[in-house]
C-alpha cells in the first residue's frame, strides 16, 4: 500500500558545465509517494522547477530497470545509493523515511569530467573495450555453435563476469578512481570462454595498459564491490592481474618467435 | 491494388530458394572500391551495431551516431527472454519452414512472406555467429546450448542468457563495434541525434544532427544512409520501453518522403508490472518466459479482497488455460492481453489498485522446487521484489499489460529500402516481419538479421552502380536548408515561453493513444482521439515551456522536440486504426469480432499493409496499399484454442 514522504530535503550538485566550478543548491520536497522511484521523485521537482522557470537538473537515465547502465548518481556519499546490488534506477523512495536529508552528487573521477549538473563523461570505458574487449570473428565466417561444447560452470562464470551494465559505479567508489574491477568483468567474460582462448593474452594486455591511461590505480579498496549494482566480483580483478602477469611474458616469448 | 512506388522487389523462385537466388544476382562492390563509399548507420542497437561492425569490417566508410552516451546503452540491451532459432537442438520438430510458418500465422498474415522466410533462414547463422563473439548463452550440463519455449509457440526454439538475453547479444554486437572503431573503420558520435534527413534528386544524401552536449547543429553527407532507430511504443507515454526511446529519426525520414507503414499495428505486452501511481515515470515488463511456469488467475467472483492463499482452487479463474487449452498460459501476446484486460474490466482485477493479475509461482515452486525457480527467473524475481517491495516467492507476482514493442514502422522493400533511394530502415524501425502481431523472442532475432545478414548484401547491390560518382556535399543548399529548420525548431521551443513542460504534453497525448487506440479500438474512440489530438497539439505549440538555453546540456529541449513528433505519429496511429476496418493481431476493433469474442480479420478487403504518405498535416497523410500474396501458406484463422 502506498504511504508519503514528507519533508525531504534535497542537496544537489548543480553544474552549468564542464568549465563551471559547481555548487550544492537545496530543494525542498513537501511529501512523496514512497512507492515512487528515486528518478521519479527527481522527475517530480524538475517539473516544479520548469513550472518554476528554472532549469531542470541533468541527469543521466535510460531504461530505469537497472539494465543499460546509464543512471549514475552519487547518492549519500555512495554510487547507486543505499541499497545492495541496486542501480539508482531501480532505488525506490521506501528506502527512504520522511525528513531525510538526502545529498546527490554526480560520479567524481578525473577520468569522467562533469558535463553538466549530475551528468559525467564515461567514454574511457568504452576506449578500454575498443582495445580488447571483444572476439575477433567476422562476420559470416562462424561454425555451428554447437560445435564447443561449453561446461555450464565455465558458460556461468563468464556470464557472471558478463553481466556488468558499464555504469562506472566502481570507479566512482573506489577512492583512486580505478576501473579495474569494470575491466576485469570484461576480460573475464572473455577469458574465461574457450572462444576467447585465441587473443587471452594480447587482450588482457592491451585492456589494462589502456585502462592505466585513463585511470587510478587499484590498491585493493574492495569499495567497487560493495558499489558495484550487480555485485560483480573482486576475485575478477585477481583473475585480470594474474593473466596480465603471464601475458607479459607470454607474449614477449610469442614475439621472440617472430 | 499494390501502389506503383510499394513494390516489393522479392525474387521470384520457390520459396526456400529466393535469397540464394537474390545473392546470386546482386551487384558487388570489389574490396578496395568499399572504403570509397560513406554509409551513415543511426543508432547502435542490435541493428544498428552488427550492421555497422559487418560493414566496416567488409570495407565501406562507416559513420554510427547515437543519442546515447554509449553505444552500448541503446535499448535492446533490455531485452529480457530469449532469441529466436530454428536450430532444432531439441530435435522436437523445429525448421526454417517451421518458424517461418509460425511467424507469418503469429503475425496474423499481415506480414510479407518472402522476407519472412528470408528471416527464418538467417535465424541459424545469427546463434553460430553471437556463440563466436562470445555470447554466454545458457547451456545444459553437458555443455550444449539450452534452450526454451516462448509465447505463440509449441517447440523450445528459444536460446536465451539468464534474463538478459538483450544485454549479452547487444553486448556482443556491441564489442564487435568497439573493435571497428578501435581500428578506425567505424567513426562514432555519441550524444549526438539525428534531427533531419536529407533528400538531393530523389537519392538520400545523408542526414542532420544535432550534438546534445553542445547543441551544435550539422550536416553528414553519405551514399547510403541506414535508420536502425528503435520503436515508436513511447506514444502512449507508459510503456516497457526506455525512457529515451522516441521516433523522431523515422518521422523525420517520413516527412522527407518516406512511407509509414501500418502505425496502429502495435504491440501491448501482457506481463508487466501494473502502474502504482500517478508519478509512474514508465512500466517494467516482466519477461514473457514467466509464463512457462508461472499460472495465470484472477479470482472467479468480482470484489473478492483476500489475499491470494486464501482463495481455494475452485474459487479461482485461470482463464488463459480456460480459454486456450493448448496453449494455456503461453497463449500469443495480443490474445494474452486482451484476456487480461477483461478479467480487470470485470471487477476481477487484483492489487492495491486492482488493475492486475496473478502470475502465480506456487505450483512451479511445489513441483521444481525454490531453487530451480530462483535459477531460472532469479533476477526476474529480485527485479520485481525491488519494484513492488513483494516477494514473488511468497505471493504471487501481479502483472498487467501495456505497450512494448511496435510492428509498425517505416516501410521497406525485401532489400530494406524505404521509399526513398539509399535510405534504409532495419531492426525495429521497419514494419517488415512481424505483421500485426510479433511473436515473443522475434525482435532480437529480426535486427540481427537484419544487421549481420541482409544489408550488408543489399546495399552493396545499391552502391556498386554508384562507383566513382560524386554525391552532394554538405554544402548543397538542401543541406543548408534542413540545418537552417532544425535550428529555427529548437530556438522556436524555447521561444514559446508558454506554462507547460514538455512531459505534460507527452503524459495527455500518451492517455488519449492509449484509451482510444490502445488494447481495444472503436471507431468512436478513434475519431474522438482525432479531435483531440490535433486540438491539444495546437496548445502545445502555444503553451509549452522549454527552460534553459539550445547551447549546452537541455534534457527538456530534446524532450520537446521528441514530443512533437510523437504527436503528429499519433494521430497516424489513430487514423490508420481508423481505416482498417477489421480486427488482426495487436489491432483489435471492437466492432469486428466473433461470438466468442476473438478477432475478425478480412482478408477480402484488407490483407494488405497500409504505407502512408505525409503531405504536410499527419491529418491528410494519403494512404496507400501494398498487397500481401501468400505463395505458401495458406490464410487460416488464427485459433490458439
Ligand atoms: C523490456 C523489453 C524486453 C524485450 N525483450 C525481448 C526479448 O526477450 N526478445 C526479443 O526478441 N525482443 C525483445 N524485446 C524487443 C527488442 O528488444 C527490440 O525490438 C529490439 O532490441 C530493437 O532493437 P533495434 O536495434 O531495432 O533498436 P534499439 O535497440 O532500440 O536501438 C535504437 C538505437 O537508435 C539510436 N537512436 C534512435 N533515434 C535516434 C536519433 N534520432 N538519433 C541518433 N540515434 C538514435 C539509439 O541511441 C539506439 O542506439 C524487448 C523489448 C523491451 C522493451
Ligand atoms: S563492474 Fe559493476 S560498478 Fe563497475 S561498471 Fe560494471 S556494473 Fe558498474
Ligand atoms: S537507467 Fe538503466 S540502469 Fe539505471
Amino acid at each position: 500500500m502506498s504511504n508519503h514522504l514528507s519533508n525531504l530535503t534535497l542537496k544537489i550538485w548543480r553544474q552549468n558545465g564542464p568549465a563551471d566550478a559547481g555548487r550544492f543548491e537545496s530543494y525542498r520536497i513537501d511529501s512523496i509517494s514512497d512507492e515512487a522511484s528515486f528518478l521519479e521523485m527527481l522527475d517530480v521537482l524538475n517539473e516544479r522547477l520548469i513550472g518554476e522557470g528554472l532549469e531542470a537538473i541533468s541527469f543521466d537515465h535510460d531504461c530505469r530497470e537497472g539494465i543499460c547502465g546509464t543512471c549514475s548518481l552519487m547518492i549519500d556519499g555512495q554510487a547507486h545509493g543505499p541499497q545492495r546490488g541496486t542501480a539508482t534506477c531501480q532505488l525506490h523512495m521506501r528506502k527512504f523515511k520522511s525528513g531525510d536529508t538526502i545529498v546527490i552528487e554526480p560520479w567524481r573521477a578525473t577520468a569522467f569530467p562533469i558535463l553538466r549538473d549530475l551528468m559525467v563523461d564515461r567514454a574511457p570505458l568504452d576506449r578500454i573495450v575498443e582495445a580488447g574487449g571483444f572476439i575477433t570473428a567476422a562476420t559470416g565466417g562462424a561454425p555451428d555453435a554447437n560445435i564447443i561444447p561449453i561446461p555450464k560452470p565455465v558458460a556461468d562464470a563468464a556470464m557472471d563476469a558478463a553481466e556488468c551494465i558499464g555504469c562506472g559505479a566502481c570507479v566512482a567508489a573506489c577512492p583512486n578512481g580505478a576501473a579495474n574491477l569494470f575491466t576485469a568483468a570484461k576480460v573475464s567474460h572473455l577469458n574465461l570462454l574457450p572462444q576467447g582462448q585465441a587473443e587471452r593474452w594480447s587482450r588482457v594486455e592491451a585492456m589494462v595498459e589502456t585502462m592505466d591511461d585513463y585511470f587510478g590505480s587499484c590498491t585493493n579498496h574492495g569499495e567497487c564491490e560493495a558499489a558495484c549494482p550487480k555485485s560483480i566480483s573482486i576475485d575478477f580483478i585477481a583473475m585480470m592481474h594474474k593473466d596480465y602477469r603471464r601475458a607479459k611474458v607470454k607474449n614477449r616469448k610469442l614475439l621472440s618467435q617472430v | 491494388m499494390t501502389d506503383s512506388l510499394l513494390q516489393s522487389k522479392v525474387p521470384a523462385g520457390p520459396m526456400a530458394d529466393k535469397w540464394d537466388n537474390y545473392k546470386a544476382d546482386m551487384k558487388l562492390v570489389n574490396p578496395n572500391n568499399k572504403r570509397k563509399f560513406k554509409v551513415i548507420v543511426v543508432g547502435s542497437g542490435l541493428a544498428g551495431a552488427s550492421a555497422a561492425a559487418t560493414l566496416a569490417e567488409l570495407g565501406y566508410d562507416v559513420d554510427v551516431f547515437t543519442f546515447h552516451d554509449s553505444p552500448r546503452r541503446a535499448h535492446s540491451i533490455a531485452a529480457q527472454g530469449g532469441i529466436n532459432a530454428a536450430k532444432n537442438y531439441r530435435g522436437d520438430g523445429d525448421s526454417v519452414h517451421r518458424l517461418f510458418y509460425d511467424t507469418v500465422k503469429g503475425g496474423d498474415f499481415r506480414s510479407r512472406e518472402g522476407n519472412v522466410h528470408r528471416l527464418a533462414q538467417v535465424s541459424l547463422n545469427i546463434i553460430d555467429q553471437m556463440v563466436a563473439q562470445g555470447v554466454p548463452f545458457a547451456r545444459e550440463y553437458g555443455g550444449l546450448l539450452d534452450t526454451r519455449s516462448f509465447g505463440g509457440s509449441q517447440l523450445q526454439r528459444t536460446f536465451y542468457a539468464r534474463g538478459q538475453t538483450g544485454q549479452q547479444l547487444l553486448l556482443g554486437a556491441y564489442q564487435q563495434l568497439a573493435r571497428q572503431i578501435g581500428l578506425g573503420t567505424v567513426k562514432l558520435w555519441n550524444r549526438v541525434e539525428l534531427v533531419d534527413t536529407v533528400v538531393v534528386d530523389g537519392r538520400c544524401a545523408g542526414i542532420v544532427t544535432r550534438d546534445l552536449v553542445t547543441g551544435e547543429v550539422r550536416s553528414h553527407a553519405a551514399h547510403a544512409t541506414v535508420l536502425c532507430t528503435g520503436g515508436y511504443g513511447n506514444a502512449f507515454f507508459l510503456s516497457t520501453n526506455a525512457m529515451n526511446c522516441n521516433v523522431t529519426a523515422a518521422w523525420r525520414a517520413h516527412r522527407k518522403g518516406a512511407y509509414f507503414a501500418n502505425p496502429c499495428f502495435t504491440q501491448i505486452h501482457p506481463t508487466c508490472i501494473p502502474q502504482a501511481d500517478d508519478t509512474q515515470s514508465k512500466l517494467t515488463l516482466m519477461s514473457e518466459s514467466l509464463r512457462n511456469d508461472g499460472r495465470v488467475w484472477v479470482p472467479l467472483n468480482a470484489g473478492d479482497e483476500r489475499p491470494a492463499d486464501q482463495i481455494p482452487e475452485h474459487e479461482r479463474d485461470y482463464y488463459l488455460e480456460r480459454l486456450y487449452p493448448s496453449f494455456g498460459n503461453l497463449a500469443p501476446r495480443d490474445i494474452s492481453s486482451r484476456a487480461a484486460k477483461r478479467a480487470v474490466d470485470s471487477g476481477r482485477g487484483v492489487g492495491p489498485l486492482k488493475n492486475g493479475v496473478n502470475l502465480d509461482f506456487a505450483d512451479a515452486i511445489g513441483r521444481l522446487g525454490k531453487d530451480v525457480v530462483k535459477e531460472r527467473y532469479g533476477n526476474l524475481f529480485d527485479m520485481y521484489e525491488r519494484i513492488t517491495g513483494e516477494d514473488p516467492y511468497s505471493v504471487p507476482m501481479r502483472i498487467y499489460p501495456a505497450s512494448h514493442y511496435t510492428m509498425g514502422g517505416l516501410w521497406v522493400d525485401y532489400e530494406l529500402m524505404t521509399t526513398i533511394p539509399g535510405l534504409y530502415a532495419a531492426g525495429e524501425a521497419n514494419f517488415s516481419d512481424h505483421g500485426a502481431n510479433r511473436l515473443g523472442a522475434s525482435a532480437l532475432m529480426q535486427g540481427l538479421a537484419d544487421g549481420y545478414f541482409v544489408l550488408p548484401y543489399t546495399i552493396g547491390n545499391y552502391l556498386a552502380p554508384m562507383l566513382n560518382q560524386p554525391i552532394p556535399g554538405t554544402d548543397h543548399p538542401e543541406f543548408q536548408a534542413a540545418e537552417q529548420a532544425a535550428r529555427q525548431r529548437f530556438q522556436g521551443f524555447l521561444d514559446i515561453r508558454g506554462t507547460r513542460s514538455p512531459d505534460y504534453f507527452h503524459r495527455e497525448l500518451g492517455k488519449i493513444i492509449w484509451d482510444h487506440c490502445g488494447m481495444e479500438r472503436t471507431e468512436q474512440g478513434l475519431q474522438k482521439a482525432l479531435s483531440e489530438l490535433p486540438a491539444l497539439y495546437d496548445e502545445f505549440k502555444k503553451d509549452l515551456r522549454v527552460t534553459g538555453d539550445g547551447a549546452s546540456v537541455n534534457q527538456t529541449l530534446e524532450k520537446a522536440g521528441r514530443v512533437e513528433d510523437f504527436f503528429e505519429l499519433g494521430m497516424l496511429m489513430c487514423r490508420d486504426a481508423l481505416e482498417r476496418k477489421e480486427s488482426c493481431g495487436g489491432h483489435f476493433r471492437a466492432e469486428y469480432q466473433d461470438e466468442e469474442g476473438e478477432a475478425q480479420r478480412d482478408d477480402e478487403n484488407f490483407a494488405h499493409v497500409a504505407a502512408w504518405q505525409f503531405t504536410g498535416d499527419p491529418m491528410q497523410a494519403i494512404r496507400h496499399q501494398e498487397e500481401l500474396e501468400f505463395e505458401t501458406i495458406h490464410l487460416a484463422k488464427r485459433s490458439y484454442k
